[in-house]
């Protein structure tokens, strides 16, 4: 699987998976290094088995092992506090109904994780947005698509980015963008993987990444032009 | 041998970038960024900004009373209801 010169996060080590991803150290061409898995933590191996036997108590230890990580993710991916909630419940309750058919053929951290993806998801598609929001991240908008930088010179983003200012940006993006983006850049998933899962082309997947790039790239500028305005 | 890629316009080069970017290759090193000074911008943005996504939004404490909630539904679940397995689950 090609692995893009652009980052994507380490994925979580089964341990905990509670902390954010250090971030790796560009070399001159911009390779990532990435930082090995973290070893499973013995607790949640056994938590993880008593849970499948049925013990609540095993259960509530895997939920607070991973119901930060899950909740930060809902919230990530829909931008609100209640609904991030909601979504949180209804992928722990999935992940009580489904223990059992957990093989262990992958981390269980990144079982949940993609079984709250696909809450989520779902959630997306009751509510109609994300397949609306990907048709329209795929249709240009005369004088408010993604910027192109031919033509007149651009002012270039210092190098440095203010977090504050890019999760407004991200924040303020169209739903579908903000799917892919996340999945992508934040969560560190792979075109193939975001193509299946939201049942779109790898093409579309990576066009739509670049523009929502583009859109956070219009969005920071115009924040730095703001701030330095007197 | 001239290299048609250096002639290339912004906008005939930006068309490729997605697939560039997405496909892993090294974008940096196409003839067009080595000769235009906005293209070579644009994708030091991109890569600033596909570097500073790893650094967002921070891992969040869900509130404590959310527990209380997941028990209360499972408990109601298991008392009862059935369970609604038409969701999907992610391959092991």
């Amino acid at each position: 699987m090609p692995r893009s010169p652009f980052p994507a996060p380490t994925p979580e080590g089964p341990s905990s998976g509670l902390d954010a991803a250090a971030p790796g150290s560009a070399t001159p061409v911009r390779r990532i290094a990435f930082a090995p898995a973290a070893s499973p933590d013995p607790s949640e191996a056994d938590a993880l088995a008593r849970a499948q036997a049925g013990d609540p108590h095993a259960f509530a230890h895997l939920y607070s092992l991973h119901k930060r990580r899950i909740y930060s993710l809902c919230l990530r991916m829909v931008g609100n506090i209640a609904e991030a909630e909601d979504l949180t419940q209804e992928a722990f309750l999935q992940l009580h109904r489904k223990i059992s058919t957990f093989r262990g053929d992958s981390a269980f951290s990144t079982w949940l994780h993609r079984l709250a993806i696909n809450v989520v998801l779902m959630q997306l598609r009751k509510k109609g947005l994300s397949l609306i929001s990907l048709d329209e991240a795929m249709e240009p908008v005369p004088n408010e698509g993604p910027g192109r930088s031919f033509g007149a010179p651009d002012l270039a983003l210092s190098g440095t980015i203010d977090r504050l200012a890019l999760e407004r940006a991200v924040a303020d993006l169209p739903a579908g963008y903000r799917l892919i983006f996340i999945l992508h850049d934040v969560e560190g998933y792979e075109h193939n993987e975001i193509a299946s899962m939201l049942d779109c082309s790898i093409g579309n997947s990576k066009s739509q990444l670049h523009k929502a790039r583009l859109r956070l790239r219009d969005a920071l500028r115009l924040s730095s032009r703001k701030e330095a305005q007197p | 041998m001239i290299d048609d890629r250096k002639k290339m316009s912004c906008a005939a080069f930006q068309a490729q970038l997605p697939e560039l970017i997405g496909s892993g290759a090294d974008a940096a090193s196409h003839p067009h960024i080595q000769s235009c000074e906005l293209c070579r911008a644009l994708l030091a943005d991109l890569e600033t900004i596909a570097e500073a996504a790893r650094q967002l939004l921070p891992i969040v404490e869900p509130p404590d009373e959310l527990w209380e909630h997941i028990e209360s539904a499972i408990k109601k679940e298991s008392s009862g209801a059935g369970p609604d397995l038409t969701e999907p689950v992610p391959s092991t």
